[in-house]
């Protein structure tokens, strides 16, 4: 079978869209000539109408497409860092965002965000290293963080087919992931579906985006010891509650992984669920970025910041002995 | 232009339904009716008159936070308006919305939106996406002077000057962004930011309904040919207060000098005096009966059930988690 790779997964599903449905149209800056690799070959093949080179204007073109999408139409736009969702939070939030329930159910807003490179970029410092999926999920935004590019395919085409507001993340460390794949057998998938990744009995690892890749890294190294099982929420909101709650009713335990800022992050919102939901036979932990974080250039720091298989295994290890 | 007798006589009529909807409206915040208050449109009606005046039926509006007019002169039912104005099950958004996100997309209004500024870049691009449906509208997008310092305004100007989008900035110059006066607040001049982005600004008389009319008309028509946004400054007057709250707290901000000065060109006057005396009264007469019947229809609709409170919050009817298990 054919390598996939993550990026390449995007742009498939990105091309797909736009054949299989008029009203689709890319627009962002530096789109046309793909500077991200995201929209490689889209100008040429769908024209320069829809795919749609802006002005640095994050904010307005963000409510343009919102405008765009009332109109009928099913705008994806693609930020090229994670940062510009923080110039454009005001757009998608307090408008696209609100705009069904404020009109008593009277508009849809059909708006894809994608940002090709979420997290550390590995050396591009404090303001273009955030991984700002909590902040959405929090406000109630319909937001994915795919770890494979099977699942960047198939949640990529399901955020653009959806009527509501949906940010996609396609975190940096995932662009290189590479899978053998059927090309037939690439499908959207649902938002709000987890998958798991790999079956345990011990203990339930919750890895957010590229974590994944960490988390069965790990299980596989700790094999001998303890049998971990790997849950993908693949969509962090909706998040697929039932799904890990049978998960986590089979083993007993809980950690999760999470690139996200340790207060109010996802990790914090997963454990707090299966605690309401689940006796637990041990203390959950959680492993994420220090609260607060702005990463530190050095690569090292920047290292020292996220989230590492290192501390994953202890906190595993930590889990599984209290029994 | 000329405006025909019948245009004059129903610029008046929708000048004075704003007028009186938003006298009526002030009454039912004060009995209590209305809660948190509303933002009067009372002075500035024929801002709001005259540019819907100019567009037709299938064409699209955005408003503002003081967007009663707006909204009433595109063509919504004063009942289902004051019944949202009242949060009734009845209202235009099924009292999701209330005074300051009224929307109606029946009839264009694509919503009031209460963050100044931030709606010229939403109408920019539903103009410009209904071109590219090949269903082409103009869209007018009304907004305040306090909205001409947002950054994401002059956004929306770049944009649509850029893509020759089919849009109307309107701008209701009422001389104060709440307390804040236009002097203090604006560097340059309010049709400089429009020029500078080649954008064909003019200002007019937002204190006449047809010469507000006449001027919109001509940017519309512009903006059909294909020749892209222009952008009107009308000069207006706004009557009340700011907001209703200040009918309990009193800032001072106008001396009463100058809030004479402000009442003493009223737009019901001015396009009053264009139609015949008998015909003013008929009309008058005739508003008042909506009204009456609208303000009925409000107070007898029932509020919405508290267990609906979160639906619509998505279109693909996805149920959020509650607040509370319990």
């Amino acid at each position: 079978m054919p390598w996939l790779s993550y990026q390449k997964a995007l742009n498939r599903a990105l091309a797909d869209a736009m054949a299989a449905d008029d009203t689709v149209f890319v627009l962002g800056e530096d789109v046309r000539v793909a500077a991200s690799n995201v929209t490689v070959g889209l100008a040429k093949r769908f024209g320069p109408d829809r795919v749609l080179d802006t002005p640095l204007s994050e904010q307005g073109f963000t409510s343009f497409a919102t405008g765009a999408a009332l109109a009928g139409m099913r705008p994806v736009i693609e930020f090229q860092i994670p940062a510009l969702l923080f110039l454009s939070f005001e757009q998608i939030t307090n408008h696209a965002h609100k705009f069904s329930l404020m009109t008593g159910g009277q508009c849809r807003v059909p708006v894809t965000y994608v940002v090709p490179g979420s997290g550390s970029r590995t050396g591009w410092a404090g303001q273009h290293s955030d991984h700002p999926y909590s902040l959405f999920a929090h406000v109630g935004i319909k937001t994915v963080v795919p770890a494979t590019p099977s699942d960047a395919y198939g949640l990529l085409r399901s955020a653009v087919q959806d009527p509501d507001p949906v940010v996609v993340f396609a975190p940096s460390a995932a662009l290189g992931v590479r899978e053998d794949v059927d090309f037939a057998t690439l499908a959207p998938v649902p938002l709000g579906s987890g998958r798991v990744h790999r079956r345990g009995a011990d203990v339930t690892v919750v890895a957010v985006g590229h974590h994944v890749q960490d988390a069965v890294a790990v299980a596989d190294d700790l094999a001998d010891t303890v049998s971990v099982e790997v849950f993908d929420p693949r969509t962090v909101y909706p998040f697929d509650w039932d799904g890990l709650t049978e998960s986590v009713r089979r083993t007993g335990r809980l950690v999760v992984i999470d690139d996200s800022n340790r207060t109010c992050g996802i990790a914090g919102e997963v454990i707090a669920t299966m605690v309401e939901r689940v006796r637990l036979a041990a203390p959950p932990v959680r492993v994420t970025r220090p609260d607060g974080a702005v990463l530190p250039f050095s690569l090292e720091l920047d290292r020292a910041t996220q989230p590492s298989r290192a501390q994953l295994a202890a906190a595993v290890t930590l889990t599984v002995k209290e029994r | 232009m000329t405006v025909s007798t019948s245009d004059s006589l129903s610029l008046y009529r929708m000048v004075r339904l704003i007028r009186r909807f938003e006298e009526r409206a002030i009454e039912l915040v004060h009995s209590g009716d209305i809660v948190g208050g509303i933002h009067p449109y009372i002075g500035q009606e024929a801002v709001a008159a005259g540019v819907c005046a100019a567009l037709a039926p299938e064409d699209v509006i955005t408003s503002t936070h003081r967007g009663h007019g707006h909204v009433l002169a595109k063509g919504a039912d004063p009942a289902r308006m004051l019944a949202e104005l009242t949060g009734r099950v009845t209202g235009l958004n099924k009292g999701r919305g209330g005074s300051m996100h009224a929307a109606d997309f029946g009839i264009g209004v694509l919503g009031a939106n209460a963050i100044v500024g931030a709606a010229g870049a939403i109408a920019t691009g539903a103009a410009w996406a209904r071109q590219r449906l090949g269903t082409p509208v103009v869209a007018a997008s009304f907004f305040g002077d306090g909205a001409v310092n947002e950054g994401v305004l002059l956004e929306a100007f770049n944009l649509a000057a850029l893509w020759r989008v089919p849009v109307l900035f309107v701008c209701e110059n009422n001389g104060y962004a709440t307390t804040m006066r236009v002097a203090d607040a604006v560097a340059g001049s309010i049709t400089g930011r429009a020029t500078a982005f080649g954008i064909p600004a003019s200002v007019v008389d937002g204190q006449d309904p047809e010469a507000v009319l006449a001027e919109a008309a001509t940017a519309v028509a512009r903006a059909r040919a294909g020749g892209g946004p222009s952008f009107l400054e009308c000069r207006t007057q706004r009557f009340e207060a700011h907001h209703t709250f200040e009918h309990k707290v009193r800032l001072r901000y106008r001396t009463d000098e100058e809030l004479a000065e402000i009442r003493s060109r009223d737009p019901l006057d001015v396009q009053g005096a264009r139609i015949a005396g008998t015909d003013r009264c008929g009309v008058d007469d005739e508003v008042e009966s909506v009204l009456d019947q609208a303000v009925a229809f409000a107070l007898e609709s029932p509020f919405p059930d508290p267990l609906t409170a979160m639906d619509h919050l998505y279109a693909s009817g996805l149920t959020p988690r509650a607040g509370s298990d319990l």
